[in-house]
């Protein structure tokens, strides 16, 4: 160990998406000694995919409108589960958000007034559900995610923001006393595995939707901060939620914006019929992902899908005309010609429910600090370790993420765990340093892979992963389905303890980042699939053949899973917000 | 902004301006002779030296003479700055290159006013 | 038969003198594949194949390549499109330094990017809400922001092959413009003053490879352009 280089800072951010950006924008500007460290250059981040638009009560298409409504809808669409409290920051600090981003030079989209134009999106309305649908969606065209990302680079450009672009953080360094003092990570390039010592470390790794075979996320979501973190023995809040996008493109599962239906278009099953007004009266087509996802499948599974195998439904935009598809969704129309070979001009697209989106993660509260429990079950910070946008679970999605707000959160959160640690910096943070067989213990993993000699590959393992949780942990789920699935990963998890990598040179090694991120992928599939058996009952995007019913006298709370023991424990939810009153459980209907 | 010291205006801008500039004024040089050949076939000597001699037509052909100048080192000096990577190399055939321009346009003038 | 010949420019700074091909056989099974999907198969077969991608979709801007010589992003790019007598030969993005196989040190890109100060530059105290901008303004900025950095543009560019240190490139420039353009900016004259001498935009000899690669539709040349008549409104 002693021939390792070390780095040290005063905060690390691992990864360079959305969240990652916006802390590291707060902290550049403070004068801290912050890196950003990110596998792939920033702007290569997942966020650049999201499309339709950051929804906040910013009263430009309804000068009426009102963050308690958009905290309503969010707590609503989270089935009650996402912490009132945290929701509450998130929509009231939303708008000073929204426009800082817009301050520096995001290009949003514009009504005739001047004004940041806002679509419709699902599960949106005016008056706590009682005035009707509401358009509360920013948008840059269907770009959104895009503008936001490279306008977040742009800045720390700005402000002389230190990047590790190109690098990979392996493993948590946690001291004896149990806090995050940093973290091994490798150079890509070159090779080098250095030691990175920090007083914050924030988890900014975004989702892991290649846990399954079908999903809308980028080959590089691979849960590399929930693996870090699991790895280091601290528990994970809400795993079993995994937000399946009700319109993925069928075959190719590249996403195509809720933003469609937002601007009228609407699904058709094989008879040409808009099947959501049957499920959904009111809100139909824009009722909650997990609503929409759900009937989709009912479609299809009562054999009133489209296409040869009926297996997919279709989205129909033709009626929407050249000029609107142009103006508003010109993204999505390069994406079909590309992906489903249908100009929406003049045909639907064929879609299908798809994977899309982690609502749980590392809990943290308001301020990015990670939490786990004592004892007693009662909540503890984890000294130095945060974590912000998708790898986290504040938790304001709760089961069920509305569009929109995941942008929201990355920038809501990213900047409030910004300034957070910069005035935790200034009162100053005095941690143990690690001992030489810390580090040594979080160079395991790394290690193990560059001294195996044989064994399975990572290619195979990966694929049989993936299918595993596609076939067991979808959008409907089932006790004896899952019992297997379990197993399975059981058995999988042991198989990768001892797989193989064949290439051990040094530069750019893309094989070594990807065994890596095998392991973190096993982590976070596991952790998915214990907590789905565990939570018996159907809550937001955890749909239960077996227990079809939402059981609030057993599970209106976080599932907690515990790594050392497998164990899923419950923490409670957070039901006071400070400055509205709670919003009571109600039934769910759109 | 990238400086450099061996290019004549010190601007992007106006070595562009220069460069086009210079290209109307030789493309209607030539346009003139040409146009003035065809419509003369029987020409001889005298007429010839005639329209040289006629003071618009030295003015008219001076201007050619300096649009060609200014063109050629334009172009030269950006093809040197392309291709020729080595800075002893590329100084001296800018320096040749100049030194080149400078001796056609005086003979030019001398050709033109002289005698 | 639907098996595909690859042909892969290969190297490996720890154990390769120099660069060269190597062939592969894909079994396609006779789909369209996108070429991101070849490299897949490619990495099945040699597991120390090194190339860039992310999301998949064409958005990211990893996997730009040289693909049977025409740059583009492989995810994006159906075998129909490119490959010729069943054939397929995947290079680097030319003029970068290769760090290994098809993945290129894109530091002197990223640089010639940051120098056009790609970030909107307004002194002015901000309002408590967004500065206002007009649907047409807003307009002015479509073709522009869309970039995604995929560097296919600039390493097509004779220009940029031949000074890469000192001309922008298009890449840069269409951002330098897409700042220039913007009704909220208020740098125009310093931003100017930065792109006049000789190489930053007037190295650009209107080859238009630029907007023959480009992977998004976007014209770099048509905003050089425009740069150009801003420098000559501004100094003339």
């Amino acid at each position: 160990m002693s021939n390792m280089r070390s780095l040290t800072f005063d905060a690390i951010i691992i990864g360079g998406g959305g969240s990652g950006l916006r802390a590291a924008l707060e902290l550049a500007k403070s004068g801290k000694k912050t890196a950003v460290l990110s596998k792939v250059f920033p702007t290569r981040s997942h966020t650049v995919s999201a499309q339709g638009g950051i929804t906040c009560a910013i009263a430009s298409a309804d000068p009426n409108d009102d963050w308690r409504w958009h905290m309503y809808d969010t707590v609503k669409g989270g089935d009650y589960i996402a912490d009132q409290d945290a929701a509450e920051y998130m929509c009231s600090e939303g708008p000073k958000a929204v426009f800082e981003l817009e301050h520096m030079g995001l290009p949003f989209s514009r009504f005739d007034n001047g004004r940041i134009y806002q679509r419709p999106f699902g599960g949106q309305s005016k008056n706590f559900g009682e005035g009707g649908q509401a358009a509360r969606t920013c948008a840059a065209a269907d770009r959104t995610g895009h503008a936001l990302l490279h306008t977040l680079y742009q800045n720390n450009l700005k402000n002389n923001t230190t990047f590790l672009n190109e690098w990979y953080a392996v493993d948590l360094v946690k001291n004896a006393n149990g806090d995050v003092v940093g973290c091994i990570a490798m150079d890509i390039e070159s090779g080098e595995v250095v030691h990175v010592k920090s007083k914050a470390t924030v988890l900014a790794t975004g989702g892991s939707g290649r846990i399954y075979a079908s999903t809308t996320n980028a080959l590089i979501n691979t849960g590399d901060g929930i693996g870090m973190a699991l790895r280091a023995g601290f528990p994970m809040q809400d795993m079993e939620m995994w937000q399946f996008h009700p319109t993925g493109i069928y075959g190719a599962g590249t996403l195509v914006t809720e933003g469609c239906r937002g601007e009228g278009g609407y699904l058709i099953n094989k008879d040409g019929e808009r099947f959501m007004e049957r499920y959904a009266p009111n809100a139909k087509d824009l009722a909650g992902r997990d609503v929409v996802a759900r009937s989709m499948v009912m479609e299809i599974l009562e054999g009133r899908g489209c296409g040869e195998n009926g297996d997919h439904v279709y989205l129909k935009l033709d009626h929407l005309g050249e000029e609107v598809l142009g103006k508003r969704l010109p993204g999505i129309v390069e994406l079909s010609k590309t992906f489903a070979h249908v100009d929406p001009a003049k045909e639907p697209i064929p879609v299908v429910p798809t994977c899309h989106y982690m609502m749980g993660g590392v809990p943290t509260n308001v301020h990015g600090q990670a939490i786990m429990q004592d004892g007693e079950g009662n909540d503890q910070i984890v000294n130095g370790l945060y974590a912000v946008g998708e790898a986290a679970c504040v938790s304001v999605h709760g089961a069920n993420r509305l569009g929109g707000n995941s942008l929201l959160d990355l920038v809501v959160f990213g900047r409030a765990a910004g300034m957070f640690i910069e005035s935790a910096l200034n009162e100053g943070v005095d941690y143990l340093a690690a001992s030489e067989s810390d580090v040594a213990s979080a160079m395991k993993r790394i290690t193990r892979w560059n001294e195996s000699e044989s064994g399975e590959t990572v290619p195979e393992l990966k694929r049989e992963l993936q299918d595993t949780m596609q076939n067991a942990f979808g959008v409907f789920r089932q006790e004896e389905n899952m019992q297997e699935g379990v197993k399975k990963l059981a058995e999988l998890r042991e198989r990768i303890a001892h797989a193989y990598l064949p290439d051990k040179s040094n530069a750019f090694n893309t094989a070594r980042v990807e065994a890596l991120e095998l392991d973190n992928l096993m982590e976070v599939a596991e952790a998915t699939a214990i907590a789905a058996l565990e939570r018996k009952e159907s809550r937001g995007a955890h749909s239960r053949y077996d227990y079809p019913d939402r059981d609030d006298a057993n599970w209106l709370k976080h599932s907690l899973y515990f790594p050392a023991e497998k164990r899923l424990g419950k923490r409670d939810v957070n039901f006071a917000p400070k400055t509205v009153d709670m919003f009571e459980p109600k039934v769910r209907t759109y | 902004m990238v400086t450099n010291i061996t290019n004549f205006g010190r601007s992007g801008l106006s070595d562009w301006l220069v460069q086009r500039v210079s290209a109307i004024i030789l493309a209607l040089y030539t346009l003139f002779i040409v146009g003035y050949l065809l419509f003369h076939p029987g020409l001889d000597y005298a007429a010839w030296s005639g329209l040289f001699a006629q003071t618009w037509m030295r003015i008219f052909s001076l201007l050619a003479f300096v649009s060609l100048s200014a063109h050629a080192w334009v172009g030269l000096w950006t093809v040197t700055t392309d291709y020729l990577k080595p800075t002893g190399i590329r100084i001296a055939t800018q320096t040749v290159i100049i030194l080149a321009i400078f001796v056609f346009l005086v003979w030019g003038i001398q050709v033109l006013w002289g005698a | 038969m639907s098996t595909l010949q690859v042909s892969l420019y290969r190297y490996n700074p720890e154990t390769d003198s120099a660069p060269y091909m190597e062939e592969f056989q894909v079994d396609t099974q006779g789909r369209d594949l996108m070429v991101l999907d070849v490299l897949h198969l490619v990495k099945e077969q040699d597991n120390g194949l090194a190339y860039r991608r992310s999301c998949r979709e064409g958005v990211c801007g990893s996997d730009g390549m040289n693909m049977n010589g025409k740059n583009g992003l492989a995810c994006i790019t159906p075998l129909s499109e490119v490959v010729k007598n069943n054939k397929l030969t995947l290079r680097p993005l030319p003029g970068l330094p290769v760090i290994r196989d098809l993945v290129v040190d894109m530091g002197l890109f990223y640089k010639q990017y940051e120098r056009i100060q790609p970030y909107l530059q307004n002194d002015t105290p901000a309002p408590a809400i967004e500065r206002l901008q007009s649907p047409e303004d807003r307009d002015k900025l479509d073709g522009l922001y869309e970039c995604i950095l995929c560097a296919c543009c600039s390493t097509s560019c004779p220009s940029f092959w031949w000074n890469p240190d000192k001309f922008v490139g298009p890449a840069g420039l269409l951002q330098a413009y897409r700042f220039l353009a913007d009704s909220r900016d208020e740098a125009t004259r310093e931003r100017l003053e930065g792109l006049e001498d000789p190489f930053s935009v007037f190295r650009c000899r209107g080859i238009m490879n630029c907007v023959a690669v480009c992977p998004k539709g976007l014209n770099p040349t048509r905003a050089i352009g425009k740069i150009r008549e801003m420098l000559l409104a501004n100094a003339t």
